[in-house]
């Protein structure tokens, strides 16, 4: 039983990384139809900008400011203004593709410029074990699952309790009306690009002590963040959450029990039964259908 | 394309045959190796272009299915099967695949067939790289044959070459004649708009089924060249990325135009080698190039000769119109 324990700890501090991806994923999809390829090279990124800080001499601290504030930079303004403005408005697909390109691109970039191999990082969490209720639990599962789910309330009381939260929902569900009643849409779907930023730095700085800063990282992290986005539901940001929790437990759960070799199936074939019994996703809305 | 002349494009056409034919002949093996696998992944790309350009729906899952192609060569043509036997199974396997996956995704909702393919994808490397009494895991496959016709052999990288190019033709027929059949016609309809296709009465479940599967059967083809020409397999070059590399061609090319995966494959087969007296940067170039092609013409390198075809002849049009009014004018 204390095996089953510490897999859900651990899976569900796996899972509340994913579910921050997933929820700047889904916040992407909703203001600005966007489908970014490159969310897990996102989520790659910031780690190494944090390693060249303190490469160049920073302290810790300082340099995790810095690849936030960076990120922000970078793959939100940067992202927004010079590849999914020009490319917006001709719909879905190309700027999809466009975004598996800047995938490769970001992945090339750190392997050139940094490094090929696997960086330790190290970790805002104490390592070490502490007891709960009988159990030794690492503290840093229970630190990173603190922080992320610090995070995700914050987003939502964002989203739901503040006026600004209310007029970045009003721009994602109906940008002619918001505009109308003079929503700053396109001042609002900048902010959801910095949110998602913000949350990709986040999750980059949780997770890399765990697998290491490592320019192939985003794969995996980025397809994770996927499913959990579409099993959760591809609308919802709490849909998000969800799935990225759900996915995470599985996936940790799959690797002791089902086996290692095919612990990576266990959250796609789920994700294929979500398509086929409920395809707006778990807590997702149908979408309607348009001519 | 219209705005050229039919005899001009004929020779052009027959101009770039003829190139393909002749000029290979004294490229050394590294050079015709590229244009070998220029040749098989514009197979590949034809199929994706089939479900994505003609019937609108994306498809995560085309490499796979060049895998699926690959491997089913690999083992038969080690255990002493000829080629085209190993090809024929590779074709119903892969358009058999692509209909069991593609019936319950379609089911759903339009879309859902770009994330069920998602998952299969992996769930077929998974398979590839685990299942190794069958696929030799993560060791792969080794000194897989290459075939012989009408008694020559094909080691060689030019008479292979030749094989690809050859199959590359027989594929481009087949495909050209059945965009113009009213199957194609139909798919096209299809991606136009669905709604209309299915109250005119056509079937467009059965049909967009139709263009996934006959275009997973392409990447079977595609495949099943794949493996004698790299004479190895193992699993690493059919996971996702190929799958998302073969996407990009065709919205790289020009999703829709038939011309499309030829130009799209060159660019991503051909351009990065081209790039490689920059070393380490020729990925990172070939980054920005597809993303600055894009941003320039989210309709790919077709795209932008269609505009300008299309501009040319508004611009002749309403020079025709002039003429012809102050015609009118000198008459009265």
């Amino acid at each position: 039983m204390s095996n089953l324990f510490d897999l859900l700890v651990a899976g569900l501090a796996t899972g509340a990384i994913y579910a921050l991806v997933a929820v700047g994923f889904t916040l992407l999809w909703q203001t600005s139809q966007t489908i970014n390829f490159a969310q897990g090279e996102f989520v790659m990124l910031p780690a190494f900008l944090m390693l060249a800080a303190m490469h160049a001499g920073a302290p810790f601290w300082l340099a995790i400011i810095l690849g936030i504030l960076l990120s922000m930079v970078l793959l939100g303004l940067a992202f927004k203004m010079l590849l999914v403005d020009p490319m917006m408005r001709h719909g879905v697909l190309p700027l999809a593709i466009a975004t598996m390109a800047l995938a490769i691109g970001i992945k090339e970039a750190v392997k050139q410029f940094f490094s090929a191999e696997a960086s330790p990082f190290p970790s805002i969490v104490p390592t070490g074990d502490i007891s709960i209720l009988g159990h030794a639990v690492s503290l840093q599962s229970i630190g990173v699952l603190v922080l992320a789910i610090l995070a995700v309330f914050g987003l939502t009381a964002l989203l739901n309790r503040t006026s600004l939260g209310h007029q970045m929902q009003a721009a994602a569900q109906n940008p002619t009306v918001a505009r109308i009643i003079g929503v700053p849409v396109e001042r609002m779907i900048l902010l959801t690009f910095l949110i998602n930023a913000f949350l990709v730095a986040l999750a980059s700085l949780l997770i890399t002590p765990i697998y290491l800063a490592k320019f192939s990282s985003g794969e995996v992290l980025g397809q994770a963040a996927f499913i959990a986005a579409i099993v959760g539901g591809f609308n919802q940001v709490r849909g998000a959450i969800a799935g990225g929790l759900l996915i995470g437990v599985l996936d940790n759960l799959a690797a002791s029990y089902v086996s290692t070799q095919y612990r990576a199936a266990v959250p796609l074939i789920f994700l294929i039964l979500v398509i086929l019994f409920r395809p707006q996703g778990l807590l997702g809305r149908a979408e309607e259908r348009t001519v | 394309m219209s705005g050229f002349a039919k005899p001009l494009k004929i020779a052009l056409g027959l101009a770039v045959i003829i190139g393909l034919i002749v000029i290979p002949m004294n490229f050394n093996r590294y050079g015709l190796f590229i244009l070998s696998q220029w040749a098989v992944m514009t197979i590949a790309a034809m199929g994706l272009n089939l479900t994505l350009g003609y019937a609108g729906q994306v498809s995560l899952a085309q490499g796979a299915f060049v895998g699926i192609g690959a491997y089913a060569a690999a083992i038969m043509t080690t255990h002493g099967w000829p080629l085209p036997a190993a090809i024929v199974v590779a074709i119903i396997l892969s358009f058999a695949v692509g209909w069991v996956l593609g019936y319950p995704a379609l089911r759903v909702q339009h879309h859902y067939l770009a994330f069920v393919t998602l998952a299969f994808s992996t769930l077929a490397f998974l398979v590839f790289r685990n299942e190794s009494w069958l696929t030799g895991g993560i060791y792969g496959i080794s000194n897989i044959p290459r075939p012989h016709f009408f008694g020559i052999a094909t080691n060689k990288p030019l008479p292979f070459y030749y094989v690809c190019l050859g199959s590359l033709a027989i594929v481009s027929l087949a495909v050209w004649w059945l965009i113009r059949s009213p199957w194609g016609r139909a798919f096209m309809a299809l991606r136009e708009n669905p709604l209309r296709a299915q109250s005119l009465g056509i079937d467009t479940r059965r049909y967009t089924l139709m263009a996934f599967a006959i275009g997973s059967a392409l990447g079977g083809i595609a495949g099943g060249l794949y493996a004698p020409l790299t004479q190895y397999i193992d699993p690493v070059p059919f996971n996702l990325s190929l799958s998302l590399d073969l996407l990009m061609m065709v919205i790289v090319g020009g999703a829709g135009f038939f011309l499309g995966p030829f130009l799209g494959a060159m660019i991503a087969v051909l351009l990065p080698e081209w790039l490689r007296f920059t070393e380490g940067y020729y990925l990172m170039l070939y980054a920005i190039a597809v993303m600055l092609l894009l941003i320039w013409s989210p309709t790919g390198i077709l795209g932008i000769l269609d505009r300008t075809m299309a501009a040319r002849r508004t611009k002749a049009a309403s020079a025709l119109r002039a003429v012809a009014k102050s015609r009118l004018e000198t008459v009265q």
